[in-house]
C-alpha cells in the first residue's frame, strides 16, 4: 500500500474542511482526484504533504506514520508536483531537475556528479534532456509541467503527488502530461493528481476519488464509479456518457448543444 | 528525438570565462585604485612597498627605494581604504543576493528588514551625544542588528505568511527609526554634529583605519560571507516559496533564519563602517544574474566580486572626482537609479 488515509479530519477553524475520509491507493496506480472547488482537494494535498498538521486521523506513505516526519524524510518518500508557475528567478531546466536532489545533500554541498547525472536521467525519463540548458520560462506550459515531473523524478520517492496538472495546459500539452503521468504508474509508481477534467479519469486513472463538502463521494474505478448522476452530484451539470470504440466520451447534456439543420 | 550528451556539470556556458575577467578585473581595480590620489604612485612602487613590507616579516632589510612617504600613503592611507571597500561591496552586494532570494523578490535590498535605518539611527545618536568615532561605527553596528531583531520578533509572532510579515515589519520599525534619526537631526547642533549625521547618512570610507572595532566589523564580515558562501546552493530552494522548498525536504523557517542573520551580520557591519551606501546591494545581483544566471551557486561569487570591483571603482570617483570628497551614497545613486530605469524598460527578460 503506498497512500494510506484513514479517518482525516482537518478544519480551518470552525470551518470543516475535511470530515473523515478514508482511502488506499497502491503502488503502480494512477489515482484521479475529482470534485468541484473547495471540496477540499487541495486541503487534503496539504495535509498528505505536512503542509498542514492539524489533522486528525492517520496518514501513511509505505506504511510509515507521515504525522512526525521531517521535511526532509518526508521528501525521500512522496514528491509534490506544483502547477506550473513563472517563477521568480529564471532557472535553467537543469537546475530546476537538480534542486529534487537536494534532500539528500548536507547543509554545506551543493549537487556534485552523482545529483547532475541523477537528474539528467529524469530529464531524459521524461524526454526533455535536450532542453537542458533553456530556461524555464521560454518553455511551453506543458513542457514547464515536465521539468516538474522531472524534477520530482529525481527526487527519487515512489508516490507522487500533482496538484491539477493540466488546468493552465493548452489541449496537446494536456494530452501529453496526462500520458506521463499514466506511463509513470505504469512503471511502478503511486501518482496522485487532481484535475478538473473527468474525461481524463475515464482515459488515465485506475482510481477515481470524488470529493464533495469534504466527504467521499465516490471511490473506485472510473470505469464503475463515474457515472452522469456523480457529475451532476459533484458539479452541478447535466452530461451524457457515450460509449465509444475508443473508450466512454463524456459529453455535456443535448440541451446544452448549439443547433445544427 | 535530440538528445545531448551528458555534461556533468551544472555550470552555465561561459561561466568560466566570466569568473576570469571578474578576477582580472578585480586584481587589475585593485592596484590601480593604490596609484590614484593627491600624492601619485606608480604601479611599481606600490609593488615595491608591498615587497618590502613581506620581506620585512622574514627579517629581510627593506627595499631602498622605499621612502617614509610612500609606505605610509600605500599602507597606512590607501590600502585600508581599498581593502575596506572591497569588503563593503561584497557584502552588501551578497546580502541583497541573497535577501532577494529569502523574500523571492527581484527589488529587495539589504536594508529591506531596516537594518540601515536602524544603523542610521545608532550614528546619529552617538553622534548627538559627542561620541568618538570608534563609538560611533559600534553604536550604527549594534542598532542596526537589534532593529532587524526586533523586526524578527514582531514578523514571528504575526500570523500568516512569514515573508510578507518579515517585509511589512521591516518598512514599519524601518521608518520608526527613521523618524527617530530625523528627530535626532532636528535637535543635533546644527553647526557642527548636523554636517556630521548628514555626511554619515551619505555614505563615506574616509578615514578608514584597520583597527580597533574595525577588526571586529570586518570578522563579521569574513564569518557572514563565508556562511552565505558555504549554504549559497540552498538559497535556490527558498527561491521556489515555501512550499514547494519544504517539499522538497527543505527545513524552510531554519535555512531562512540562517540567511538573514548572516546577511543582516554583513549589512551591518558594512553600514557601520561606511556609511549609508544605497543601490549596490540592489543593482550590483542583477548585474551578476545577467552574468552567470539564477544559480545561486555561481551568483553568490559573482555578486561578490561584481560588488567589490563596483565599490572600488566607485570609491576612486568618490576620492580623486574633485577636491572634496564626493558621498558614496550620491554616486551609487547615481549609477544605480539609471541602471534601474533601464532594467525597468527592458524587463522582459530580466527576471
Amino acid at each position: 500500500m503506498s497512500i494510506q488515509i484513514e479517518n482525516l479530519y482537518f478544519a480551518y477553524g470552525k470551518k470543516k474542511v475535511l470530515e473523515g475520509i478514508s482511502f488506499e491507493v497502491p503502488d503502480k496506480c494512477l489515482c484521479s482526484v475529482l470534485g468541484p472547488n473547495g471540496a477540499g482537494k487541495t486541503t487534503l494535498f496539504k495535509c498528505i504533504l505536512g503542509m498542514l498538521k492539524k489533522y486528525r486521523g492517520e496518514i501513511k506513505i509505505d506504511d510509515i506514520s507521515t504525522r512526525n516526519l521531517s521535511a526532509k524524510e518526508l521528501a525521500h518518500r512522496i514528491a509534490y508536483i506544483p502547477q506550473s508557475h513563472n517563477q521568480t528567478f529564471d532557472y535553467r531546466v537543469i537546475d530546476m531537475a537538480l534542486m529534487g536532489t537536494d534532500h539528500n545533500l548536507s547543509m554545506f554541498s551543493a549537487p556534485g556528479r552523482k545529483e547532475i547525472l541523477r537528474a539528467e536521467e529524469a530529464l531524459d525519463r521524461v524526454g526533455i534532456l535536450y532542453m537542458r540548458e533553456k530556461l524555464f520560462s521560454h518553455l511551453s506550459g506543458g513542457e514547464q509541467q515536465l521539468v516538474l515531473v522531472a524534477r520530482a523524478l529525481a527526487q527519487g520517492s515512489h508516490t507522487l503527488l500533482m496538484d491539477e496538472p493540466t488546468s493552465a495546459l493548452d489541449y496537446g500539452n494536456q494530452s501529453m502530461v496526462m500520458e506521463q503521468a499514466r506511463l509513470l504508474a505504469d512503471e511502478g509508481y503511486c501518482v496522485v493528481l487532481s484535475t478538473h477534467t473527468p474525461q481524463h479519469s475515464l482515459w488515465y486513472a485506475d482510481m477515481a476519488l470524488a470529493l464533495q463538502g469534504g466527504n467521499i463521494a465516490a471511490f473506485g474505478a472510473p470505469a464503475k464509479v463515474l457515472n452522469e448522476e456523480l457529475i451532476d452530484t459533484l458539479y452541478g451539470v447535466k452530461t451524457n456518457f457515450i460509449e465509444t470504440e475508443s473508450g466512454t466520451i463524456i459529453s455535456p447534456g443535448s440541451k446544452t448543444y448549439r443547433k445544427t439543420n | 528525438m535530440r538528445q545531448s550528451k551528458p555534461i556533468n556539470s551544472d555550470r552555465p556556458k561561459r561561466t568560466g570565462f566570466v569568473f576570469t575577467v571578474l578576477i582580472i578585473a578585480l586584481i587589475s581595480v585593485f592596484l590601480i585604485s593604490f596609484m590614484l590620489g593627491r600624492y601619485p604612485v606608480s604601479v611599481i612602487r606600490v609593488l615595491e612597498v608591498f615587497a618590502s613590507k613581506v620581506m620585512s616579516i622574514f627579517g629581510l632589510s627593506p627595499i631602498s627605494t622605499v621612502t617614509p612617504e610612500m609606505e605610509a600613503v600605500v599602507w597606512n592611507i590607501r590600502l585600508p581604504r581599498i581593502l575596506m571597500a572591497c569588503l563593503v561591496g561584497c557584502c552588501l552586494s551578497c546580502a541583497g543576493a541573497s535577501y532577494q532570494g529569502v523574500f523571492q523578490n527581484p527589488m529587495a535590498s539589504p536594508d529591506i528588514l531596516g537594518a540601515s535605518n536602524g544603523a542610521a539611527f545608532g550614528a546619529a545618536l552617538a553622534i548627538l551625544l559627542g561620541l568618538a568615532n570608534r563609538m560611533i561605527t559600534i553604536a550604527a553596528f549594534v542598532s542596526s542588528i537589534a532593529t532587524v531583531a526586533i523586526v524578527f520578533l514582531v514578523a514571528k509572532y504575526a500570523p500568516g505568511q512569514k515573508t510578507m510579515n518579515l517585509i511589512l515589519a521591516g518598512i514599519m520599525i524601518g521608518s520608526l527609526f527613521s523618524a527617530g534619526t530625523s528627530y535626532i537631526k532636528l535637535v543635533a547642533d546644527p553647526s557642527n554634529q548636523l554636517p556630521q549625521i548628514t555626511y554619515w547618512l551619505m555614505g563615506s570610507l574616509s578615514g578608514v583605519k584597520l583597527k580597533d572595532f574595525n577588526l571586529v566589523v570586518i570578522g563579521a564580515m569574513v564569518i557572514g560571507c563565508a556562511a552565505l558562501f558555504a549554504i549559497r546552493w540552498k538559497i535556490n530552494l527558498l527561491t521556489l516559496g515555501d512550499e514547494e522548498a519544504r517539499s522538497l525536504g527543505i527545513n524552510t523557517n531554519r535555512l531562512r533564519l540562517i540567511v538573514i542573520v548572516a546577511s543582516t551580520l554583513v549589512t551591518a557591519a558594512s553600514i557601520s563602517v561606511s556609511g549609508v551606501i544605497g543601490w549596490v546591494g540592489l543593482v550590483i545581483p542583477h548585474i551578476a544574474r545577467k552574468l552567470v544566471g539564477s544559480n545561486y551557486r555561481y551568483l553568490i561569487p559573482a555578486s561578490m566580486i561584481s560588488g567589490a570591483v563596483f565599490l572600488l571603482i566607485v570609491d576612486n570617483f568618490s576620492r580623486n572626482l574633485l577636491a572634496t570628497e564626493i558621498p558614496l551614497g550620491i554616486l551609487t545613486a547615481f549609477v544605480g537609479a539609471p541602471f534601474f530605469v533601464y532594467l525597468i524598460l527592458k524587463r522582459a527578460k530580466t527576471f
